[in-house]
């Protein structure tokens, strides 16, 4: 991917909202990226229902026995470059769940997870944060 | 030479698509502003579109390749055609040849078939679902279109447009009068479903159907789309300005351009969405109903 590209993906990052089994707290903190409050079309970001128009992935949820191998289909199905970011606690490493029959393993060892953004659920802006510094870093590759 | 030139760069490919980018950074910083957001930057479709180029394309199993990457072409190819002839007409009225309006008809439902085609090629359930809701949506608009472009071409008595440019030129815009305005409203509300904009962006709902037709496209293929749908907010309704209220300049030509371009995006913003049989029933009956009273109105001399 040239540098030209590259630049471009990091002012126009389409989002892709991957629920995997959460319970719906972080996917409504989601939404309210998107609301006049917080507005992320400033920079470029809007979230689109296809994982072929995706360049992110937005995980939420404990990784189960249903739906780790659906998460790492859908993982593989992203047109590459595309990063992967854990939303919530439950997606950075179990939360209280780590402990649960149905608990396969930690987000991080099904997909490669490029960002955390820890909370139960975070807050918009900790998630705006997490973006940003994750454009940052693509720019620094 | 001269015709290689104003098909790719002015007034085709490049001009179309430098104008259709501002439209939709217009359209989509309009719709921010009256949902109290802030909104994109500038070089916004810029950025999509560069971003698109570096994608990697993934083509769907057991499918057609070739018609499932060439479609979003003939779409382009379609949609820089008719902003060639339109803004060269709109331009010198006299340049372009006999019967460019029924050329102009015919070349402007292509990017709707190549969208049919290119959803159907996806071998994908829900980009299916789209593509059928599009063809519907095409069997709906496309008798009132046609019937208020008549409304022009009787009144100025030619199938040309440079000569229907000249007739309203010298005799005043046609919008001014009865007739004129009747068939302009069966025709914004028929452009409206041509850009599939809301109230009539059912084939590619984003809510029920996520993207529609376009579902499985990724990378250079679905830049394409987007690029073509940009080009059509463009160049569609300057067609509609060319036929019902052309200025003598220029500048007062895209001026003009502007002013339906808001109301476009004024009904969109201001509309939710419709299903199809409602679409289908809107357009055979109140559209029909106006543009077959406009028609009634321009025979009666109005």
């Amino acid at each position: 991917m040239s540098k030209l590209t590259l630049k471009a993906l990091t002012k126009s990052i389409n989002v892709f909202h991957a629920a995997c089994s959460p319970c719906n707290n972080c996917d409504i903190e989601i939404l309210d990226c998107l609301t006049p409050r917080f507005d992320i079309e400033r920079f470029g970001m809007t979230l689109v229902g296809s994982i072929r128009h995706a360049d992110a992935m937005l995980v939420t949820g404990v990784p189960n026995m249903k739906t780790a191998k659906r998460i790492k289909y859908v993982y593989e199905q992203m047109p590459k470059p595309g990063v992967v970011i854990a939303i919530g606690s439950c997606a950075c490493g179990g939360n209280l769940f780590r402990h649960s029959y149905n608990f396969v393993k930690p987000l991080d060892e099904i997909i490669p997870v490029d960002a955390y953004v820890p909370g139960c659920p975070p807050k918009p802006e900790a998630m705006i944060a997490g973006i940003v510094k994750l454009i940052k870093a693509i720019q620094k590759k | 030479m001269k015709a290689l030139f104003n098909i790719l760069v002015f007034p085709g490919f490049l001009f179309a698509s430098v104008a259709g980018m501002i439209a939709i950074y217009v359209d989509r910083k309009v719709s921010a502003r009256v949902q109290w957001r802030k909104g994109p930057p500038l070089f916004q479709p810029v950025y999509d579109f560069v971003k698109l180029l570096g994608k990697e394309i993934n083509v769907p199993a057991e499918t057609s390749v070739i018609t499932f990457l060439a479609a979003p072409f003939f779409a382009l190819a379609a949609i820089t055609l008719v902003s060639t002839i339109v803004w060269n007409n709109i331009i010198a009225p006299q340049s372009t040849f006999v019967g460019d309006l029924i050329v102009v008809v015919y070349l402007l439902a292509i990017p709707s078939i190549a969208v049919i085609v290119g959803g159907f090629a996806s071998n994908n359930p829900i980009a299916s679902i789209g593509a059928s809701r599009e063809m519907k949506l095409i069997l709906s608009y496309e008798m009132p279109f046609i019937l208020s472009i008549l409304v022009p071409v009787i009144k100025a008595g030619s199938i040309r447009i440079g000569d229907i440019v000249n007739y309203q030129i010298v005799n005043g815009p046609l919008i001014g009068s009865a007739a004129g305005i009747t068939a302009f409203i069966s025709g914004i509300l028929c452009v409206q479903a041509k850009l599939s904009m809301a109230p009539f962006d059912i084939p590619e709902a984003e809510q029920e159907i996520i993207a529609g037709p376009v579902l499985e496209y990724s990378g250079l293929p679905l830049g394409i789309f987007k690029l073509t749908k940009w080009m059509m907010l463009f160049v569609i309704p300057s067609f509609l300005v060319a036929l019902f209220m052309p200025g003598a300049t220029f500048i007062g030509n895209m001026l003009r351009y502007v002013l339906v371009l808001v109301i476009i995006i004024l009904i969109k913003n201001t509309n939710p969405r419709i299903k199809i049989d409602q679409a289908v029933k809107f357009f055979w009956t109140w559209v029909t109903g106006i543009a077959l009273l406009s028609i009634v109105l321009v025979l009666l001399g109005r």
